[in-house]
């Protein structure tokens, strides 16, 4: 189904809420000083809708989709703790590939797949993937060996509202990475009844 | 006995990394939903998958309530030798089931 005129995206939205917002204040400030207001009064008209955009300016980067493990909730970071065995987790290597946008949260689509030469040496023993709003923290952990040839891995899981995945792979040597993405959910899987 | 769909290569080349897809019939109850009297309804999912290539272990997963009901699992595997792979599938009320395929390596 496509929609027309379509939607800009979400920052594009945001900076345009910004600016209308600001042209209400200012036409509110030019009223409210209205015949022949000095220059002073005009500056500090101005100066003022431009501080009030500053906070809504800094909030942008955060509209972005990579979701970093630091900003997740406790339990979150607890349950990927416990699979670590507290050892630290660094960012990269994993790679989730999941839509951003599900229809049907009972059904989710998800491949997780980490570059790895799989040797006897140098291999991902387990790649563990978490979520943030289900029930349970845990959604899956795969668990390889050398004779699995690639650390790559489909499935299909249940996601119960708009929320993060984040997948933690551990390697041979006992390194572990992440990778954390955020999906968007409109029929929520899990919680109705049948 | 569940319904089972298994994709596996009949043929392969040695050292070849061939993909497996395996699909079971099953509910995975979660254990969080009500019924039709408004009861929760009591957990009943897989717990685990295996899959072995002439007994030895290639590839398991750990299952949780949160994936899908008939679970399905796409993973990959080298093509060592000529023999038997093994898909086991065991969960809650002492579910277990196995199936196996036949590989040919040249």
């Amino acid at each position: 189904m496509v929609q027309w005129p379509p939607r800009p995206p979400a920052v594009v939205r945001q900076v345009e809420d910004v600016v209308a917002f600001l042209r209400t204040l200012r036409r509110a400030a030019i009223a409210m000083t209205a015949h022949r207001p000095d220059r002073r009064t005009l500056l500090r008209c101005a100066a003022l809708p431009c501080l009030a955009a500053l906070p809504c300016l800094a909030a942008l980067p955060c509209l972005a989709r990579a979701a970093p493990l630091a900003a997740a909730p406790k339990d979150l970071q607890a349950a990927v703790r416990r699979f670590a065995g507290g050892a630290p987790v660094r960012e990269g290597k994993v790679t989730i590939d999941v839509a951003p946008l599900v229809e049907n949260g009972n059904t989710v689509p998800i491949a997780v797949s980490v570059e790895s030469p799989m040797t006897a040496t140098e291999h991902v023993s387990a790649i563990a993937v978490f979520n943030e709003k289900n029930p349970e923290r845990n959604v899956v952990v795969f668990h390889f060996t050398p004779r699995s040839g690639r650390a790559a891995v489909a499935t299909r899981i249940r996601l119960a509202a708009s929320q993060k995945l984040v997948a933690i792979a551990r390697l041979s040597d006992g390194s572990h990475w992440s990778a954390g993405v955020d999906v968007v959910v409109t029929l929520a899987g899990c919680l109705e009844g049948s | 006995m569940a319904r089972t769909l298994i994709h596996a290569p009949k043929t392969a080349a040695r050292g070849e990394v061939i993909e497996i897809r395996t699909l079971i019939a099953h509910p995975m109850e979660t254990g969080y939903r009500a019924g039709p009297e408004g009861r929760l309804l009591p957990r009943d999912i897989l717990r685990r998958f295996t899959c072995r290539y002439d007994g030895e272990v290639v590839f398991a997963a750990d299952l949780h309530p949160a994936v899908a009901a008939n679970p399905y699992l796409a993973f990959r595997t080298v093509a060592t030798a000529t023999g038997t792979l093994t898909f086991t599938w065991e969960g809650d009320n002492g579910f277990v089931q196995t199936e196996s395929q036949a590989i040919t390596v040249t």
